[in-house]
């Protein structure tokens, strides 16, 4: 600041032409970016509103007369959606059921995409350059080319071990976890290549090995980028819907995003269990944005190819 | 600041500018490993081990990734049960389907509007919020709904184009509007429901010109009318404050009466009758027609339904309901329609239409997509802002150059890597775009995308159809070539 200041002060034409001819008044710059702030908070304000509404006077007044009749709000909608407990097929359980696949899908493609990250940044082996090409190729590729092929892995192996992959928890997982990799590892690499090799090459004359050396030096070091990578992948398990809706198909439990959309298929749309689902749907991702907002956009700003 | 700032740029320049894996670092360490390898352990040993790091991901990405490519682009060389070799059938078909042909058209629309207006929103918001205190508390909440799934989203955006006014912003908006020029009456006549004006007489009235009811018998002062409606619920009556049916007194000089609603029920099949538990309709506006047709006096309705015209010459007259009481004012518009096109089409064979309309529901979809995804974009191209080099722009302004110019000639050059970074993954996201459309648009519609046909094709269909299924997952994938191709070039 006191830079810009002394620049300025240098050269006090320039200080002129900024305000006589650049600088666009302040006011209405200030108010047009208040609208857009608003009418970008408004969506979200009407979900909760709604959500807070008598299931009754859905259809009979818009959500906005809140703001002249605050009491007719109420948490009745959520009292009865919770009532239910954890039900199969239910709020709570789908909560649950996307709790339980995205916890393991992004310790897994955490820990993975560090460890080959690692390899292809510290190994010393031949090809890693080629290895790592593959990888930035596959960060683009649509889940859409796999869907099918390993629906039908899954029911090979189903048949081979008896173990059921399709239609559970686990082949949701795994599936995510595929998909994850690829900008894991291209993510954890990128960091990794910022870390000076002189400090592996310390440990590795103390005699330590490569496990030591990935836990004791890089995996600290790499928590930031790690940290970018879990936020990142947790958000984009959590909000998935086509995989959970291919993966999970004739299992009773659902994800959170299965059971929006199937309320939103029934003939007679529930909107009181839509919007109040929506919100108990939204908490947990948004909890994590506003707590780790600088990883999040580090973790965005890194992948912007995916 | 300045530290976050730099830390900002230094993960942009990792994207876009590419971390140049150094091309002489594998030789160099080559060069250094003997060395090393006299440590204990031994070299080789550390080869396998750091190789041991990558193979849970790399068998991983083999068979969940490699392999179902491979699949995929078989399968779609054959038929929908993957027993016969149909060579293209599957291509042929998806290319001569008028169905697939929408979906393509949909994708291409997504492809071409969505990610040119996301870029130039997060250009502006990044552009607007840099000079501004509160840019942070402004970008976060731009920023915020990308924490959203886009099923929550798509649901949000469903009540808010509602075409209901009393559950949709946007229509009741434009009904406040619309109110002040085009008012609704008391009495608004559904016409959708397939209600009419006509409908409404019962006792006294017949239908007249436009959307009017006048009085069947012709009057002349000092005589009073007995008007009978139907077909108005006592709800509506109770809104606008009506009471018991009275009938006036006859006035020399005036032609007075009452309407009223003709149904009682106590006696529910007797009209013409004021019978005590019957009331009257207020607030009605009513006209006094000269034997010619022409309106000589007006007058609304008392909360009895009661009316008088006064101090009239002699004549025979008729009495009009007009035909405001029954304007039903703004009905809404059907954001969320799948068939409605934004492009004439009539007259077109249906192939053309089925590639040339551009469904209401589309612009709709496309508009939520911006609220979800504007704060991406922005936080990007606000990086890449940061990163800019602030000798270069202020060399511009010392030269003279106007603040438009300056972000014509020097900003926006050296920020197209980073916008062009945005265009394209705002294009591969499209390109793929699922949850939007199975929750926004109508089930049965002219909406739906490549992604939604594939769904459709490999899993809502009984029995599926994994050959054209296939086929739309390998076009899919084909489009996504150049951006590996040029990936592969910017890391290289």
């Amino acid at each position: 600041m006191s830079v810009a200041e002394a620049a300025g002060l240098a050269i006090p034409v320039r200080r002129r032409r900024l305000s006589i001819h650049f600088r666009p008044s302040r006011l209405v710059l200030n108010v047009v970016l208040v609208l857009v702030a608003i009418f970008w908070l408004v969506p979200t304000i009407s979900l909760t509103v709604i959500s807070f509404r008598p299931e009754g006077l859905f259809g009979i007044s818009g959500w906005w007369t809140v703001l002249t009749a605050p009491s007719q709000l109420t948490i009745q909608n959520y009292e009865t959606l919770l009532s239910t407990g954890f039900a199969t097929g239910g709020i709570l359980d789908s909560l649950v059921t996307t709790a339980a696949i995205t916890v393991p899908a992004t310790i897994l493609v955490t820990v993975l995409s560090s460890l080959a990250a690692y390899s292809l940044v510290f190994g010393r082996w031949r090809g890693r350059t080629a290895v790592f090409l593959v990888i930035v190729a596959l960060l683009v590729v649509p889940v859409q080319v796999a869907l099918i092929p390993v629906a039908q892995l899954y029911d090979a192996f189903g048949n081979l071990t008896g173990l059921k992959l399709f239609g559970s928890l686990p082949g949701v997982i795994i599936f995510h976890v595929a998909f994850g990799l690829p900008f894991g590892v291209f993510l954890m690499r990128n960091f990794y290549t910022g870390i000076p090799k002189d400090l592996l090459e310390a440990g590795r004359i103390d005699g330590a090995g490569e496990w030591t050396l990935f836990r004791r030096v890089v995996m600290p070091l790499g928590l930031p980028a790690a940290a970018s990578l879990a936020i990142f992948q947790f958000i984009w398990v959590w909000n998935d819907l086509l995989v959970g809706l291919v993966f999970l198909g004739g299992n009773p439990h659902h994800t959170l995003t299965i059971f929006l959309f199937s309320q939103t298929r029934t003939l007679a749309a529930n909107y009181w269990v839509i919007s109040t689902g929506a919100m108990i749907s939204i908490i947990v991702p948004l909890a994590i944005f506003f707590s780790f907002q600088r990883y999040f956009v580090r973790g965005v700003l890194a992948g912007a190819v995916k | 600041m300045a530290a976050q700032a730099r830390r900002r740029s230094l993960v942009l320049r990792r994207i876009v500018a590419t971390p140049a894996p150094d091309p002489g670092a594998p030789n160099l360490e080559a060069a250094v490993l003997p060395e090393t390898g006299r440590a204990p352990g031994g070299g080789w040993r550390r080869h396998l081990g750091s190789l041991a790091f990558l193979t849970p991901a790399g068998i991983w990405l083999l068979v969940i990734v490699g392999y179902p490519l491979i699949g995929t682009i078989r399968d779609s060389f054959y038929n929908n049960d993957s027993t016969k070799l149909v060579g293209l059938g599957n291509y042929k078909t998806l290319f001569s389907t008028a169905d697939i042909l929408v979906t393509f058209r949909n994708n291409v629309i997504w492809v071409i509007v969505f990610p040119f207006l996301v870029t130039f929103l997060g250009l502006l918001f990044a552009v607007l919020t840099e000079r501004v205190r509160w840019a942070t508390a402004f970008k976060t909440i731009i920023f915020m709904p990308i924490a959203f799934s886009a099923t929550a989203s798509a649901l949000v955006w469903n009540s808010i184009m509602s075409i209901d006014p009393h559950v949709g912003m946007l229509n009741a908006s434009i009904e406040t509007v619309d109110d002040w020029f085009n008012a609704p009456g008391l009495y608004p006549v559904n016409a959708s429901a397939g209600q009419t004006v006509a409908s409404l007489a019962a006792t006294g009235l017949r239908p007249g010109p436009g959307a009017t009811l006048e009085s069947t018998a012709t009057v002349a002062p000092g005589q009073t009318l007995k008007l009978g409606m139907i077909g108005i619920s006592p709800a509506t009556l109770q809104l606008v404050g009506a009471e018991k049916a009275v009938v006036p007194p006859a006035a020399s000089g005036a032609v007075s009466g009452v309407v009223w609603r003709d149904f009682s029920p106590s006696h529910p099949a007797v009209r013409g009758v004021v019978f005590p538990d019957e009331d009257g309709i207020a607030g009605l506006h009513l006209s006094l027609l000269s034997s010619n047709g022409s309106s000589v006096a007006s007058t609304v309705t008392d909360a009895h339904g009661a009316f008088s015209f006064s101090s009239l010459s002699t004549g025979s007259y008729r009495v009009e309901v007009v035909a405001n009481n029954f304007a039903s004012g703004f009905t809404g518009i059907y954001w969320l329609s799948g068939t409605q096109s934004l492009t004439p089409t009539s007259g077109l064979s249906q192939t053309a239409q089925a590639l040339l309309s551009v469904p209401l529901v589309d612009l709709s979809m496309i508009t939520a997509y911006l609220w979800i995804w504007a704060g991406f974009a922005m936080v990007i191209i606000g990086a890449g802002l940061a990163a800019l080099n602030r000798e270069v722009l202020e060399a511009a302004r010392i030269d003279g150059a106007t603040e438009w110019q300056t972000f014509r000639r020097v900003t926006m050059p050296m920020l197209a890597p980073v916008l062009i970074v945005v265009l394209v993954t705002m294009i591969i996201n499209v390109l793929k775009i699922f949850d939007i459309i199975v929750n926004m648009a109508p089930s049965v519609s002219q909406a739906n995308t490549l992604a939604v046909a594939m769904y459709d094709f490999g899993y809502a269909s009984s029995p599926s159809a994994n050959g054209l299924a296939s086929a739309i997952a390998v076009i899919l994938f084909i489009l996504v070539v150049p951006v590996i191709y040029i990936n592969l070039r910017r890391i290289r």
